[in-house]
């Protein structure tokens, strides 16, 4: 999901970078609140950026013979909602920007939108709407990982198939174009990321039940 | 426990089962070549003449780097887990409710 340095037109990159911005801004200023309020988060919150980091380095292999990476926005989002994990999925895309040469500082407005702000509210929405239908925790866990992942992939391919439509098909033809080096890839790589949230939340459960319950990171009676 | 056996084995094999499986490689790709990369490829077929404006401001000199890099990134936050559930198991196990300064 990452879009090379330069590699989009510049008034599509000023525009994502504009779009994201105040998303950034206001997520910087919950997780600061957080911090403050709840201390005790403080240890969850770097077990959140820190999913993020280790799920966004490792490149899979995929069914369609390419490889891919998850995001790890999920497993945060779950516990924080979704404004804690712009801020985080932002990091991790800096980094990943400034040291790895993936991504780019021109194209991390554009980035940032389909991973850490796309990322989190899909995640979130399919989270508490799993809840609502009393879907069981883990499955709801597992759906919103794996459908965040999902979307931030669908949303890379949105944005180059709008910044590149095909001179024959259009935007359409450019959007299946991206979307088959894209979506069709992550599927069984949303599954992955979907199942290690899983087994994550299961092990922080276990042993942080109180921390958790302190921090109100789980929704009530899901503490245990 | 045993569920998380089995989560971690259906991680295993999601990951496994593509490296068995035959792809067409495609012209000018390596197998399994990343999508990132694949994509940039796809822009300049849909654009021949679309000339990227900016360049990353530092690029690792070498794969062997990269890949240093990129396993810094996952001990860092292999880390960061590790710790809460190691700083938790810890304190649950021994009983006491001392909060992390």
């Amino acid at each position: 999901m990452h879009i090379m340095e330069g590699y989009l037109p510049v008034k599509h990159a000023i525009a994502w970078g504009v779009v994201s911005a105040p998303f950034l801004a206001f997520g910087v200023h919950r997780l600061k609140r957080k911090m403050t309020a709840d201390p005790q988060a403080k240890i969850l919150l770097g077990a959140s950026g820190g999913f993020c980091f280790v799920l966004s380095a490792l490149k899979l292999p995929s069914v369609t013979g390419s490889c891919s990476h998850p995001t790890g926005i999920g497993l945060g989002t779950t516990m924080f909602g979704p404004w804690v994990m712009t801020v985080m999925g932002t990091i991790v895309l800096l980094f990943q920007a400034l040291l790895l040469a993936h991504g780019g500082i021109t194209t991390l407005g554009a980035n940032a939108f389909s991973m850490a702000i796309v990322g989190a509210f899909v995640a979130h929405g399919v989270f508490r709407s799993s809840l609502t239908l009393r879907l069981p925790f883990s499955v709801a866990v597992f759906l919103a990982a794996a459908l965040s992942d999902m979307a931030t992939y669908i949303t890379t391919s949105v944005q180059l198939a709008l910044s590149f439509p095909d001179p024959v098909s259009g935007f359409a033809g450019a959007l299946a174009k991206f979307m088959a080096v894209f979506a069709v890839t992550q599927i069984p790589l949303a599954l992955t990321e979907g199942f290690l949230t899983v087994l994550v939340i299961n092990l922080l459960r276990t042993n942080a039940t109180d921390a958790m319950r302190e921090a109100q990171v789980l929704p009530k009676g899901m503490g245990a | 426990m045993k569920k998380n056996l089995l989560l971690l084995l259906a991680v295993v094999s999601l990951t496994l089962v593509p490296l068995w499986m035959t792809h067409p490689v495609k012209e000018g790709t390596d197998a399994f070549s990343g999508a990132d990369a694949q994509a940039e490829t796809l822009i300049t077929k849909i654009r021949p003449d679309y000339a990227p404006w900016a360049k990353p401001l530092w690029e690792p000199p070498s794969g062997e780097i990269e890949s240093l890099l990129f396993g810094v990134q996952a001990a860092v936050g292999a880390g960061l887990i590790g710790y809460c559930l190691g700083f938790y198991r810890g304190r649950r196990l021994s009983g006491t409710k001392q909060r992390p300064s």
